[in-house]
């Protein structure tokens, strides 16, 4: 290499010295960082998310009890057909995961989108509330199954007792009642997800550029005209984000139901049941593999939109 | 399953024992704990050099809550005080342990561990993960009763397991009311029934039940299963060995619907604590569950007036079958070697170490013959009888039945028949077969 840069100059052409500088910066050492640079995160994504997804798609093929390897028997499509056909849990699951979607997109999302709006007026008082409404997304899962307890306790719940019902056999139960159970894990699913959308939208609000507004203003567009006709499709890297997290959300919907009644009466969702099937002594591999691929195929559907949009903007740009 | 193993830890952490012996415990445990690794490395040094059996023996404890943690270690404690054999004990907290319970078994596990007896100690002893402990028993075998024996059996007929402690399943209720109202312990089925209809009309919630955990609901099914189809059959089914799609198992959810209508209608939404507490309000009549409630009554009064009585007889078999977990010891494949170990297990078996042990833990009955009793209260001493004089012990279905059965198909299953009074049992058969194929 040291020759090949002694020799370029004495060509005496700038064009040739170009490439030449660019060879002479990757020294050794360079090439080094370099590798370790690109390979170390490679490495990690390789081992830590690459391989044991397409580990546990081979082994949604299998049956294994999970003691030793020699006990992995091919399955085939077996444990596919099983959750398809025998499983009863699974299409309440899938049923409630779109239900959460639909939830969290028709009401969450754009209840998060009000608040950042109303917050972003310049209140008094503001940061409090801001602090407020984002508190639910820092807590604990603990915590949250304490609080919503006080809420829905059947007998002792706040809920009942403003309903005047707390004590009678009128009393709804919120958790038991497998009817009404979904509906309640939903609005804690909202209080939370709310507070989120709430944070990204406050900052996509202040990114937007102030002339905008003022220029819609003296256009003569009203309030409404000028956010949705304006800001709105001005926030427009902020609302794909959104849309790929409320979808991702309501995938990976777990916890809420987890600390109610660990998703089973009426409140079943696909993660709910891979958690069962993989984590623990009722630990079933071949099934809890192959739903948790299927959570993966479907996942994959919002975050190839996003790659996709994310990416293609950048070519644009 | 871990979610009963939870509730009983609960449980017992919440025990009725005074803050002096919580204090006492407190400090042995601190001073044995700083003395421990001493000792260990003390013996370490000359105990692999003996040949055969080796001075020191691991223990590998699930056992993590206080009471019965403090209780392990007085065990301990006395074994090296009589043999001279250092015990190194590694707790685990009890979910932890349970849940890795696989992995454990094939890396590096401890000589003898906690577990507890039924088809989860007989799946591993098959798998080959534990060593038979036929000479163990040669000893200790006159300990036992022969229900206790049976528990205790592999597969393949050689002994595993050795008891330490159990507790029995069955209609708890509270005296004072039923004297009050003048309802009588029923014996059979049709008794049961009668006196159901009879606190009804008193206002009475004649059946308590919580099944919002999901594994509540299955000492109900087993007890009607046991009763109406024998114990065998039971185990047969538990195993897997009998099919679900039968028409003996749909008498069982047909029976327990005639019980439905006098259980707690809001079961879906309560855990056991909750019902425990109806039960102590008088609000309902009786409460079919482990004696493990008995220690959800930290006032004395109430406590004192909570007395028990078996599942009614109903087809056969009268009330010989007794539903009862065990736990206890077992020996891992490489403690086999170990004849210390084995020495550790023999010790559980006589009456001697299970008294040193209860008079630690004394919320459950001691598993060996001539253990004393001394200190019993009348239904402890009661619950007791029932043990000693019961032909077969079941082991409730999470520990009867592979995990995976219990955890996955029976709770979801359990909970929607309560909801509707509807079964699919040809559907538990397709999940029950291919669930155990993949074992």
């Amino acid at each position: 290499m040291s020759t090949s840069t002694e020799t370029n100059p004495a060509g005496a052409q700038p064009t040739a010295a170009a490439p030449a500088r660019r060879v002479r910066r990757l020294s050794g050492r360079d090439k080094w960082v370099l590798g370790l640079m690109v390979g170390l995160p490679t490495m990690i994504q390789l081992a830590l998310v690459w391989i044991p997804t397409l580990l546990s798609a081979a082994l949604s093929f299998t049956r294994w009890n999970g003691l030793s390897l020699d006990d992995i028997k091919p399955a085939g499509l077996s444990n596919y057909d099983f959750i398809a056909a025998n499983y009863p849990p699974f299409w309440p699951a899938v049923q409630h995961n779109v239900l959460w979607l639909l939830f969290l997109a028709v009401v969450a999302t754009p209840l998060g989108l009000l608040l950042a709006i109303l917050l972003d007026q310049n209140i008094r008082g503001s940061r409090i509330y801001q602090s407020v409404f984002f508190t639910p997304v820092m807590l604990s899962l603990a915590l949250i199954g304490v609080i919503w307890q006080l809420f829905y306790n059947r007998d002792s719940g706040l809920l009942n007792f403003l309903l005047g019902t707390a004590g009678t056999p009128h009393a709804v139960d919120w958790f038991g009642d497998s009817g009404v159970n979904i509906w309640a894990a939903l609005v804690a699913a909202t209080w939370r997800h709310a507070g989120y959308v709430m944070i990204l939208y406050l900052a996509g609000l202040k990114g937007v550029d102030p002339t905008l507004r003022e220029a819609a203003q003296i256009d003569g567009a009203s309030a409404v005209q000028t956010f949705f006709r304006v800001i709105f499709p001005a926030m427009r890297p902020v609302n794909v984000i959104i849309i790929v997290i409320t979808v991702i959300e309501s995938l990976r919907a777990f916890d809420i139901v987890y600390v109610i009644n660990r998703g089973t009466n009426g409140l079943e969702l696909i993660s709910a049941l891979v958690i069962q099937n993989l984590v623990g002594e009722g630990q079933v591999i071949g099934v809890g593999s192959a739903l948790a691929v299927i959570l993966l195929v479907i996942s994959l559907v919002p975050i190839t939109f996003y790659l996709s949009r994310a990416f293609g903007k950048d070519k644009e740009a | 399953m871990t979610m009963h193993e939870d509730a009983l830890h609960r449980a017992s952490g919440q025990g009725g024992w005074d803050r002096r012996t919580l204090l006492k415990t407190f400090g042995a445990g601190a001073v044995a704990m700083a003395g421990a690794p001493l000792l260990a490395a003390c013996t370490g040094g000359s105990g692999p050099a003996a040949s055969g059996g080796s001075k020191s023996v691991s223990f590998g404890s699930g056992s993590s809550d206080e009471v019965p943690k403090a209780a392990y270690k007085a065990f301990t404690d006395a074994f090296t005080k009589k043999s001279g054999v250092a015990v190194t004990t590694n707790v685990v907290p009890h979910n932890d342990f349970q849940n890795k319970i696989n992995t454990y078994l094939q890396g590096s596990p401890d000589d003898t561990f906690t577990w507890f007896a039924g088809y989860r100690m007989q799946y591993y002893a098959g798998k080959g993960l534990l060593a038979p402990i036929d000479d163990v028993w040669a000893k200790i075998g006159g300990n036992y009763s022969d229900a206790m024996k049976k528990a205790s059996t592999g597969p393949d007929g050689k002994m595993y397991f050795v008891p330490n402690y159990n507790y029995p399943w069955g209609f708890f209720y509270r005296k004072s009311l039923w004297t009050a109202k003048g309802y009588e312990v029923p014996t059979t089925f049709d008794q049961l029934t009668a006196l159901a209809k009879k606190m009804q009309a008193d206002g009475l919630i004649p059946i308590e039940f919580a099944d919002k955990d999901g594994w509540p609901a299955m000492g109900t099914f087993d007890y009607l299963n046991m009763r109406l189809n024998g114990y065998q059959f039971h185990m047969d089914l538990t195993a897997h060995k009998e099919s679900w799609d039968q028409k003996k198992v749909s008498d069982v959810f047909d029976t327990w619907k005639a019980l439905l209508p006098f259980q707690n209608p809001n079961a879906l939404g309560m855990t056991w604590q909750d019902s425990a507490k109806n039960l102590a309000d008088k609000k309902s009549g009786m409460y079919l569950l482990g004696s493990f409630l008995t220690q959800q009554y930290t006032d004395k009064a109430i406590a004192d007036d909570i007395d028990f009585f078996p599942f009614p007889e109903l087809a056969m078999e009268g009330r010989d079958a007794v539903e009862a977990p065990i736990d206890g010891l077992l020996l891992s494949k490489k403690g086999g070697q170990n004849q210390s170990a084995r020495d550790l297990l023999a010790y559980l078996g006589t009456a001697e170490g299970q008294d040193v042990y209860a008079s630690v833990d004394s919320s459950n009955i001691a598993a060996a013959k001539g253990a004393d009793t001394s200190k019993f209260t009348p239904l402890n001493k009661k619950m007791a009888d029932v043990i000693a004089n019961a032909k077969s012990i079941s082991q409730f279905f999470d520990r009867d039945a592979l995990p995976a059965m219990a955890n996955n198909v029976m709770i979801p299953a359990l909970q929607s028949f309560i909801k509707d009074g509807n079964v699919d049992v040809k559907n538990l058969e397709a999940q029950a077969k291919s669930l155990y194929a993949a074992q």
